[in-house]
C-alpha cells in the first residue's frame, strides 16, 4: 500500500481497498481523510471541495464513506428542489423513519434543527456524520440563509457533523455578502496526460492485449487531449470507437504490432468523430450504427444540424430573408441595396478597415421597425403582394417559431421592433431554396 | 528481543498520545471549545458580565449589541460570559435562557414559535388561538411572571446574526423586545451578535429609540506578537495531559516552532490578511491534520504548506486545468479585453480573434469546427470564468450574447507559466498585448 493513505483510527484493510478504487487519487484521498480526522474526533464544520468536471470529487468522496462504512447522507442539490427534500433525507438517513415524521408540512430550517437537535440526544454521535451536497453551486440560487447556515451547521446542531460542498465552481463566487464562515477548501486538480493515460487504459478489452489497448488510449488522446480533459466524455469516447480500430485487426490486414497501420487507419475516423459525436450532432447510436454499416461513410448521415433545414411557406421565407437583410444591414446602406438608382460604395482600404471593426455578422442582429421589414420584403419579392392579413399573421408567427425576436414589448400593435435569430447558414440554406443570393445584398460581404 | 518489544511499546505509545493531542486540538479548533483566558478581550468580558449580571441578579432590563468582524470571537465572548454567570447558583436558579439565530428564525411567527418552546410555555400556551403578535408575546411573559413563586424571572434573549432580525416585515419581534426591556416589569436582557457595523442604520426609527444604543466591539487592535502569543496558546496541550513527557516535547518542539523565521514569515502574512480566529484556526487544523505517527510535532514546513494551501489563487487552480483550446479562448478574450478597454465581447469575437491568430501561423494544429469551439466557450461559462452582462439571455441567440471575462491579466498569465507543457507559439501570443 502506498504511503498516502496511511490514516491512523481505520482499518488497515479497507484503506487498501480503497487506494484501489481510488487510481491516481490517493493522494487527495488522504489528504481529505487526515483532514476530516479519525471517525470518534470533531472534524472541520464544512469542507468545500473544487475541481473540474470528471475529476474525481464525488467518486473519492463516495468510496470512503462506502468503504470506511461512515454515516453520510450524500445528496445532489439538483435533487433537492426545496429545503424539506433536504431535511428529510438526512433525518432519515442518521435517525431513522420516526424523525422524519416529526417533520411540519412546510419545515423551516428551525424546524429541522430542533428535531436534529431532539433526536441528538437520544442516540448522539459516535463518529463524525457527513453531509454531501454535489453540484453545491445551486445552493446559491436558493434560500439566501441556506448556504450560511449549513455551513455552521455543526454549531447549529451541537453534533459532530460536517457538511461537505462539492462544486466546479470556485468559493469565491459563493461567499454572501455579508460574509459567512468560512470552509476548508480543498482543491482537486486535474488529471495529467499520463494519468488520464492510466486511468483509460484500466478498461481493456478482455479479447486483446493490455498493449494494444493501451496504444489505442495513446492515439485517442492525441486527438482529443487538445479539447477535452474531461475523463468521461474520453471514456465514452473510447468504448465507441474501439471497434473501429479493431477493425483491421478482425479482417486480418495489420498485426497488433503495427501501430503505425493502426494509427493511419483509425485518426480520420476519430477527427471525424470530433466533429459528430463530440458535440452531439449525431447521437451514440447513430454512430454505431454508421461503424456497422461499412459502405456509408460516415458522417454521410445527417446530423442534428442537418436536421435544423425547416419548410416555410413561400412568404415566409422572403420575409425571413427581408428580417435578415434588415437586421444585418445599417438602414442608411437599404437605398443602394435595394433602389434601382443608386451611388456605388467606393471600397478603400478605410472602409474596409471601418467594415471590419462594425461588421454586423461580429456584433449580432440589429433590431428593426417593421415597416422596414416590409420595404425591403415588397422589394426583394418581384411579384406584387397585397399587404394582407395573412402577411402580417405570418410575421407573428415566425416569432412564435423563434426565428423572429420580438425586441420591445411596449407596444403590440403600433410600430413592433424585431430582431432576426437565424444564422448565416441557415438563411443561406432558404435563400438558395427560392433561387435568392442574398450575399450579395449584405453589406458584410460587399 | 526484549528492546524491540520495549521500542515498540514506546511507538504505541506516541499513538496514543497523538490521538489525544487530535482530538483535543480538534475539539478546540472545530467546536471552539473555550480556551481558559480570554486574552486580548478582557475589558469587553468584563462589561458584559456585569450587565448581564445586573439582569441576573437585581432585575434590571438591559440591551447590548455585540459588533465584530467574523470570526473575531463574539460567540465565544457571550458563551465564556454565560459559563462564568452560571456558575453562580442563584443566577442558575433563576436566569431562563433564549438563544435565536437570525439564520433559523427567518421571520418572527418561525421566532415567537421558537421563543415559547425556549422557554417550556408549548403546554401554557396549547391550542389557543391569539390575536396579534405583541398579544402572544405579551402573554409570554406574563406566563413567564406567574411562572415562579418569585416575582418574577430574567429572560436573557441572544440574538445571534442580529442583522437578519432587522429584516423582518415591520421589525415587530425587535420592537416587541426592547419595548418589554424598556417598559413592562419582567426583566429582559437582549443580547445582539452581528458582523455589520452600520446595524444601527438597519433599525426602524422607533425601534431603534427603545434600544439602549450600548454597544461592544470586538475590533482587536492586535499586534503581531500577541498574534504570535494567540497562535501558541491554541496549540498548546492543556495541563492536565496524561502523558508528561509527551506534552513537554510537544512544548517544546512549539517553541522552536514559533522562534524559526520561515514559520514566523508564513504567520506574519497570514497576520497581514486576516487577524481573526476564524482564518487562523483553518491555518492550523491544516497543521494538524499533517501530524501523524512518523512526523509527531508540527515543523515549520507544515506551516508553510498550510499556508501556501490557503493563499494559492483557486481560479488560476482552475485555469490549470482547462484544455489548450479553452486556454486559447481565454487568451484571445484577454486581448479583447485590451484592445477594447473592458467592452464586453460574443462568442463570435472571440472566434474571430482566435482566427486571426491562426492565420498568423502556418501550421493549422487547432483548427477546430465551430461547434467544437463553441462547446469549450460554453464549459468556460459553466465554470463562471466568463459571465453573461444582462441576465436576459432568453430573447438573444447565444452566440452573441454579450460576455465579460472575470478575470484578470495576472491570473491569465499566472496560469499559462503552471500550465503543463503549454505550446510556445500560445505563450507567445499571450505576451504580444497590441497586434
Amino acid at each position: 500500500m502506498s504511503a498516502l493513505l496511511q490514516v491512523p483510527g481505520y482499518d488497515q484493510e479497507r484503506l487498501r481497498s480503497v487506494a484501489e478504487r481510488l487510481p491516481c487519487r490517493e493522494a487527495q484521498a488522504g489528504t481529505l481523510l487526515s483532514l476530516l480526522g479519525e471517525p470518534q474526533q470533531y472534524s472541520y464544520p464544512s469542507v468545500f471541495i473544487y475541481g473540474h468536471r470528471a475529476s474525481g470529487k464525488s467518486h473519492v468522496v463516495d468510496v470512503l464513506m462506502e468503504e470506511l462504512e461512515l454515516p453520510c447522507v450524500a445528496v445532489s442539490c439538483v435533487e433537492c428542489v426545496s429545503m424539506a427534500l433536504l431535511f428529510e433525507r438526512v433525518l432519515l438517513t442518521f435517525f431513522g423513519p420516526d424523525a422524519t415524521s416529526l417533520l411540519p408540512r412546510f419545515p423551516s430550517m428551525s424546524d429541522f434543527v430542533r428535531i436534529y437537535k431532539r433526536q441528538r440526544l437520544q442516540s448522539p454521535a459516535k463518529q463524525t456524520r457527513y453531509i454531501v451536497m454535489e453540484k453545491a453551486e445551486l445552493l446559491r440560487d436558493g434560500d439566501a440563509n441556506l448556504l450560511p447556515a449549513l455551513l455552521r451547521l455543526q454549531e447549529l446542531v451541537e453534533d459532530n457533523l460536517t457538511v461537505i460542498l462539492l462544486s466546479e465552481i470556485v468559493w469565491d463566487l459563493f461567499r454572501p455578502n455579508t460574509g459567512c464562515f468560512e470552509p476548508l477548501q480543498l482543491h482537486f486538480p486535474d488529471y495529467s496526460k499520463g494519468e488520464l493515460q492510466e486511468i483509460l487504459s484500466k478498461d481493456k478489452h478482455p479479447s486483446y492485449s493490455a498493449e494494444f489497448y493501451s496504444s489505442y488510449i495513446n492515439i485517442l488522446l492525441g486527438v482529443f487531449y487538445s479539447v477535452c480533459r474531461d475523463l468521461r466524455e474520453l471514456r465514452h469516447l473510447a468504448a465507441l470507437n474501439f471497434t473501429k480500430f479493431c477493425e483491421p485487426l478482425t479482417e486480418g490486414k495489420v498485426k497488433e504490432t503495427d501501430t503505425h497501420k493502426l494509427w493511419r487507419n483509425i485518426e480520420p475516423h476519430l477527427k471525424k468523430a470530433m466533429q459528430t459525436v463530440y458535440i452531439r450532432e449525431v447521437s451514440s447510436l447513430q454512430w454505431e450504427q454508421m461503424q456497422q454499416m461499412e459502405e456509408k461513410e460516415s458522417g454521410a448521415l445527417r446530423g442534428l444540424s442537418a436536421h435544423t433545414h425547416i419548410e416555410l411557406p413561400y412568404y415566409s421565407k422572403f420575409l425571413l430573408i427581408a428580417a435578415y437583410l434588415a437586421s444585418y444591414n445599417p438602414a442608411r446602406t437599404d437605398k443602394r441595396f435595394f433602389l434601382k438608382h443608386h451611388g456605388k460604395i467606393r471600397k478603400t482600404a478605410k472602409f474596409l478597415k471601418k467594415n471590419e471593426k462594425t461588421s454586423n455578422h461580429l456584433l449580432g442582429p440589429k433590431p428593426f421597425p417593421l415597416d422596414r421589414l416590409l420595404a425591403i420584403f415588397y422589394s426583394v419579392v418581384d411579384s406584387r403582394v397585397a399587404p394582407t392579413a395573412s402577411i402580417f399573421s405570418q410575421i407573428s408567427s415566425l416569432v412564435t417559431l423563434q426565428l423572429l425576436a420580438q425586441v420591445s414589448h411596449d407596444d403590440q400593435l403600433d410600430a413592433p421592433k424585431y430582431k432576426c435569430c437565424v444564422s448565416l447558414d441557415f438563411i443561406c440554406a432558404i435563400s438558395r431554396t427560392v433561387n435568392f443570393e442574398i450575399v450579395k445584398y449584405l453589406y458584410d460581404f460587399v | 528481543m526484549a528492546g524491540k518489544a520495549k521500542v515498540k511499546e514506546a511507538h504505541q505509545l506516541t499513538g496514543d498520545c497523538i490521538t489525544q493531542v487530535q482530538t483535543i486540538l480538534r475539539e478546540r479548533f472545530c467546536r471552539r471549545r473555550l480556551p481558559a483566558g480570554l486574552e486580548s478581550m478582557e475589558a469587553q468580558y468584563k462589561r458584559l458580565l456585569d450587565l448581564l449580571k445586573r439582569t441576573a441578579v437585581d432585575g434590571e432590563s438591559n440591551s447590548v449589541l455585540i459588533v465584530g468582524p467574523r470570526g473575531a470571537g463574539k460567540t465565544t465572548l457571550v458563551d465564556s460570559v454565560l459559563k462564568e454567570l452560571l456558575d453562580d447558583d442563584r443566577v442558575q436558579k433563576n436566569l431562563l435562557q433564549v438563544h435565536l439565530n437570525g439564520l433559523l428564525q427567518t421571520d418572527d411567527r418561525i421566532a415567537l414559535r421558537e421563543i415559547t418552546m425556549q422557554l417550556h410555555l408549548e403546554n401554557v400556551v396549547g391550542d389557543r388561538v391569539f390575536g396579534s403578535f405583541a398579544e402572544n408575546l405579551v402573554f409570554l411573559l406574563e406566563a413567564l411572571k406567574k411562572g415562579d413563586r418569585s416575582s418574577s424571572r430574567p429572560v436573557l434573549f441572544v440574538l445571534d446574526e442580529f442583522d437578519l432580525f432587522t429584516q423582518h416585515k415591520n421589525q415587530t419581534l425587535l420592537y416587541n423586545l426592547l419595548d418589554v426591556s424598556q417598559s413592562a416589569q419582567a426583566p429582559v436582557a437582549v443580547v445582539g451578535l452581528t458582523c455589520r457595523l452600520d446595524v444601527l442604520e438597519l433599525l426602524e426609527k422607533r425601534v431603534k429609540s427603545r434600544f439602549s444604543h450600548r454597544q461592544i466591539h470586538l475590533l482587536s487592535p492586535l499586534g503581531f506578537g500577541q498574534y504570535l502569543e494567540r497562535v501558541r496558546a491554541q496549540l498548546s496541550l492543556p495541563d492536565d495531559f496524561p502523558d508528561a513527557p509527551f506534552a513537554a516535547q510537544w512544548s517544546a518542539s512549539l517553541q522552536t516552532l514559533c522562534e524559526d523565521q520561515a514559520a514566523q514569515d508564513a504567520l506574519r502574512r497570514h497576520f497581514n490578511s486576516s487577524r481573526h480566529f476564524g482564518s487562523l484556526h483553518m491555518l492550523l487544523i491544516l497543521c494538524l491534520s499533517r501530524v501523524s505517527l512518523s512526523k509527531p510535532f508540527i515543523g515549520a514546513s507544515d506551516l508553510l504548506d498550510a499556508s501556501r494551501t490557503i493563499l494559492s489563487d483557486s481560479r488560476v487552480n482552475m485555469l490549470h486545468g482547462l484544455s489548450i483550446l479553452e486556454l486559447c479562448l481565454l487568451i484571445a478574450m484577454k486581448h479583447l479585453n485590451d484592445v477594447y478597454e473592458g467592452e464586453p465581447f460574443n462568442f463570435h469575437m472571440v472566434h474571430n480573434e482566435f482566427k486571426k491568430f491562426l492565420h498568423r501561423k502556418s501550421n493549422s494544429m487547432y483548427s477546430f469546427e465551430q461547434p467544437v469551439i463553441m462547446k469549450a466557450f460554453e464549459h468556460l461559462v459553466q465554470l463562471e470564468l466568463i459571465r453573461p452582462v444582462d441576465g436576459s439571455s432568453a430573447r438573444t441567440q447565444k452566440d452573441y450574447q454579450l460576455m465579460r471575462l472575470m478575470l484578470d491579466q495576472g491570473q491569465i498569465m499566472e496560469a499559462l507559466q503552471k500550465y503543463p507543457q503549454c505550446p510556445t507559439d500560445v505563450r507567445q501570443w499571450a505576451m504580444s498585448a497590441f497586434e
